[in-house]
C-alpha cells in the first residue's frame, strides 16, 4: 500500500482539474507544489548531504532569469527556459561550487548566502541583459487557463519525487549522507567528497532553477528583487524542509503545504498582511525547540503530544 | 623484495613545531608492524600523513610502488590502505550495517554487492548481532569494532590501526586481537598503534619507536623491549633517576 502511495496520489492530483476548482485555488495549489519540488532540491542538498544553503535563490534566479532572457532578448518562447537553465544553473552552480564548498558547516551557509546576495544586486545592474530592477514582463501569456501550468508543475514535481527516491536509494544516496555524517570519514573510506559534494549541489541547483524557469512562465514577471529574494525564496526554502522533515522523502511536500497555506492565510488577515515574515520566524523557532527533525521526522513524538492532549 | 609501504625521510611542521622529523621505515607486505611511543610523539600525526590528511612538509610515501604523498587520503583508499581513527568517527545516524555499506561501495556500484561485502565484513569483526543498530548508540567497544568493519570493506591491502584497543575490557581485547590476527591470516598487512605493551609485543612482528617526533628504535619486539633508548624514552634517563 505505502509503496504505490505516490501513485495514487498522483494520479488523484492527475485528476484534479477535472473536477473544476476555482482560480484561485488552482493558483494555490500550483503554488505549493512548486515550493515542494523547491524543498526537495533543498532537501537533497541539505538534508541529505548535510550542506545547508541560504542561497538557493541564487539557482532559483538563475533559472528563471534563464527564461526571461531568452524570451527578451532572443525572442524565443521562454518555455526554452525550461531546458536552457539545465545548462545555465548547472555552470552557475559549478562556480558557486567550487568557491564555496571547500568550507565547511556555517561558513558554507553564510558563503552560499552571500552568493545569493551578489547574484541579486549582479542582475540589478546589468541592466542590458536583464532589464535591471524594471524586470522582464512575459507579454503574451501561454494560456489564460491555469490547467496546463498545473499539469506542467505536477510533472516536474513526479520527476523530481522520483529523482530523489532513486539517489537516495543507491550509491550516491549513501555517499551523501556519509558526508553529511562525518565529513573525515568520509573521506577516509575512499568518498571523493569534494565531487560528491558538488554532484549534490548541482543536482539541487538545477532543479530549483527549473523550477524558477516555470515561475517565470507561470507568473509572467519577474525583477531581482522577487527572484533573488533572501527572505521569500532562500529562507522560504528552508523552512519548507525544517518544518516539513529533514532528509524525509515527504517531509518538502508537507512543509510546503503548511507554509504555502500559512502565507495565503496570513496576507489575507486585513492590516496584518505584511507581518508574515515575522510568524515565519516565531514558527521557525517553535519548529526548532519542539519538533526538530520536523513533522516527518518527529512522526512518533508528534502523535504523542496528540494523544497526551486528548486524554485529560 | 620491495616494501609494500616506503616512508622517506617524513617530517611535518605544525608551525614552528616539528611533530615528525625526518621519519624513514618500510612495510612488507603481510607483515604486522606495531607504532609506539610516549605520548604527543607524533604516531597519530604519522598516521595522518601516510594516510593524506596532513601532506608531508619534507619526504616522500610510496605506497605499491606508487608516490602518495601528495594524494588525498579517498585516492590512497582506493589503491587499498584503508585506516581506523583513534577518536571514533561512526556515521552516527546511520545503522551498523549502512555504515559498511557506504565503505563496500568504494569496489562496487551494486547494492546487493555492497551489501554482500558488508554482511560478510560484519560477520568477521563479529558485529552481526548489532547490524541494525543505529551507531550512535554502540558502546565504544563496539564503535572500535566498527572503525575496523568499515576500513575491511573497503577491500584494503594494507589497513591502519590508530588504538583500536584503548578503552577495551579484557574480554573485548582477546577478541579484538583475535581479529587482527584473522585479518593477517587473510593476507591484509597492518600497521598498528597502541598502547597496550603487552598486546603489541604479543600481536606484532617489528615495532618502530617514536619520541619526539622521532624514530628512535626499530626492530622485533626483543629488540625493542632491551633497547635503552626505548626505556629511556617511556621511563625517562636511568642517570638522572
Amino acid at each position: 500500500m505505502k509503496k504505490y502511495l505516490p501513485l495514487i496520489l498522483m494520479g488523484l492530483l492527475a485528476m484534479l482539474p477535472l473536477v473544476g476548482i476555482n482560480t484561485y485555488l488552482m493558483h494555490i495549489i500550483i503554488l505549493v507544489i512548486m515550493w515542494s519540488v523547491i524543498g526537495m532540491s533543498w532537501n537533497l542538498l541539505g538534508g541529505y548531504c548535510g550542506q545547508v544553503s541560504f542561497g538557493h535563490a541564487a539557482f532559483f534566479g538563475v533559472g528563471a532569469y534563464t527564461a526571461g532572457i531568452l524570451y527578451n532578448k532572443f525572442q524565443i518562447s521562454a518555455w526554452w527556459g525550461l531546458p536552457a537553465s539545465i545548462v545555465f544553473v548547472t555552470g552557475f552552480a559549478l562556480v558557486i561550487g567550487y568557491i564555496c564548498l571547500r568550507l565547511r558547516g556555517p561558513f558554507f551557509a553564510l558563503a552560499t548566502l552571500a552568493m545569493g546576495v551578489i547574484l541579486r544586486v549582479t542582475a540589478e545592474n546589468l541592466s542590458f541583459l536583464t532589464e535591471g530592477d524594471l524586470g522582464i514582463m512575459i507579454r503574451e501569456r501561454t494560456w489564460v487557463d491555469k490547467t496546463w501550468y498545473y499539469y506542467i508543475i505536477l510533472l516536474i514535481a513526479a520527476c523530481t519525487f522520483y529523482l530523489v527516491k532513486k539517489v537516495i536509494g543507491s550509491k550516491l544516496g549513501y555517499y551523501f549522507v556519509a558526508i553529511r555524517e562525518d565529513q573525515d570519514a568520509a573521506e577516509s573510506l575512499g568518498i571523493n567528497t569534494t565531487l560528491y559534494k558538488t554532484i549534490a549541489l548541482c543536482l539541487s541547483a538545477v532543479i530549483t532553477g527549473m523550477a524558477g524557469a516555470f515561475y517565470t512562465n507561470y507568473m509572467g514577471y519577474i525583477d531581482p528583487k522577487v527572484v533573488f529574494a533572501l527572505h521569500d525564496i532562500s529562507i522560504v526554502a528552508i523552512m519548507i524542509v525544517m518544518v516539513g522533515g529533514v532528509a524525509t522523502f515527504w517531509g518538502p511536500v508537507i512543509g510546503s503545504i503548511i507554509m504555502v497555506l500559512l502565507a495565503e492565510g496570513i496576507r489575507s488577515i486585513p492590516n496584518l498582511g505584511a507581518a508574515h515574515h515575522s510568524f515565519f520566524g516565531v514558527l521557525l523557532i517553535v519548529i526548532i525547540i519542539f519538533l526538530p527533525n520536523g513533522i516527518m521526522g518527529d512522526n512518533p513524538k508528534l502523535k504523542k503530544i496528540l494523544r497526551w492532549g486528548r486524554t485529560p | 623484495m620491495t616494501p609494500l609501504l616506503e616512508v622517506k625521510g617524513v617530517s611535518r611542521f605544525f608551525g614552528g613545531l616539528a611533530a615528525l622529523s625526518d621519519v624513514t621505515f618500510q612495510l612488507y607486505k603481510g607483515e604486522i608492524l606495531g607504532l609506539i611511543g610516549p605520548n604527543g610523539a607524533g604516531k597519530t600525526t604519522l598516521f595522518n600523513v601516510i594516510n593524506g590528511f596532513y601532506p608531508p612538509s619534507k619526504g616522500e610515501i610510496f605506497f605499491r610502488q606508487q608516490k602518495i604523498s601528495d594524494m588525498q587520503p579517498h585516492r590512497i583508499c582506493k589503491l587499498g590502505m584503508a585506516r581506523t581513527f583513534q577518536v571514533v568517527k561512526p556515521l552516527q545516524r546511520m545503522t551498523v550495517l549502512d555504515n559498511v555499506i557506504v565503505s563496500a561501495y568504494l569496489r562496487t556500484g551494486s547494492r546487493e554487492k555492497a551489501e554482500k561485502t558488508a554482511v560478510e565484513t560484519l560477520h568477521f569483526t563479529g558485529l552481526f548481532e548489532d547490524r541494525y543498530v543505529v551507531s550512535k548508540g554502540l558502546p565504544l567497544g563496539r564503535r572500535k569494532r566498527l572503525e575496523m568493519a568499515r576500513a575491511l570493506a573497503t577491500g584494503p591491502t594494507m589497513i591502519l590501526l590508530d588504538e583500536s584497543f584503548a578503552g577495551l575490557n579484557p574480554t573485548e581485547l582477546n577478541e579484538s586481537i583475535g581479529i587482527i590476527r584473522k585479518i593477517k591470516e587473510s593476507g591484509i598487512t597492518i600497521m598498528i598503534i597502541e598502547h597496550h605493551m603487552k598486546v603489541i609485543m604479543a600481536i606484532s612482528d617489528r615495532i618502530v619507536v617514536l619520541n619526539y617526533g622521532q624514530k628512535i628504535a626499530d626492530g622485533t619486539p626483543e629488540q625493542t623491549r632491551n633497547n635503552p633508548l626505548v626505556v629511556e624514552a617511556y621511563l625517562g634517563d636511568a642517570q638522572n633517576g
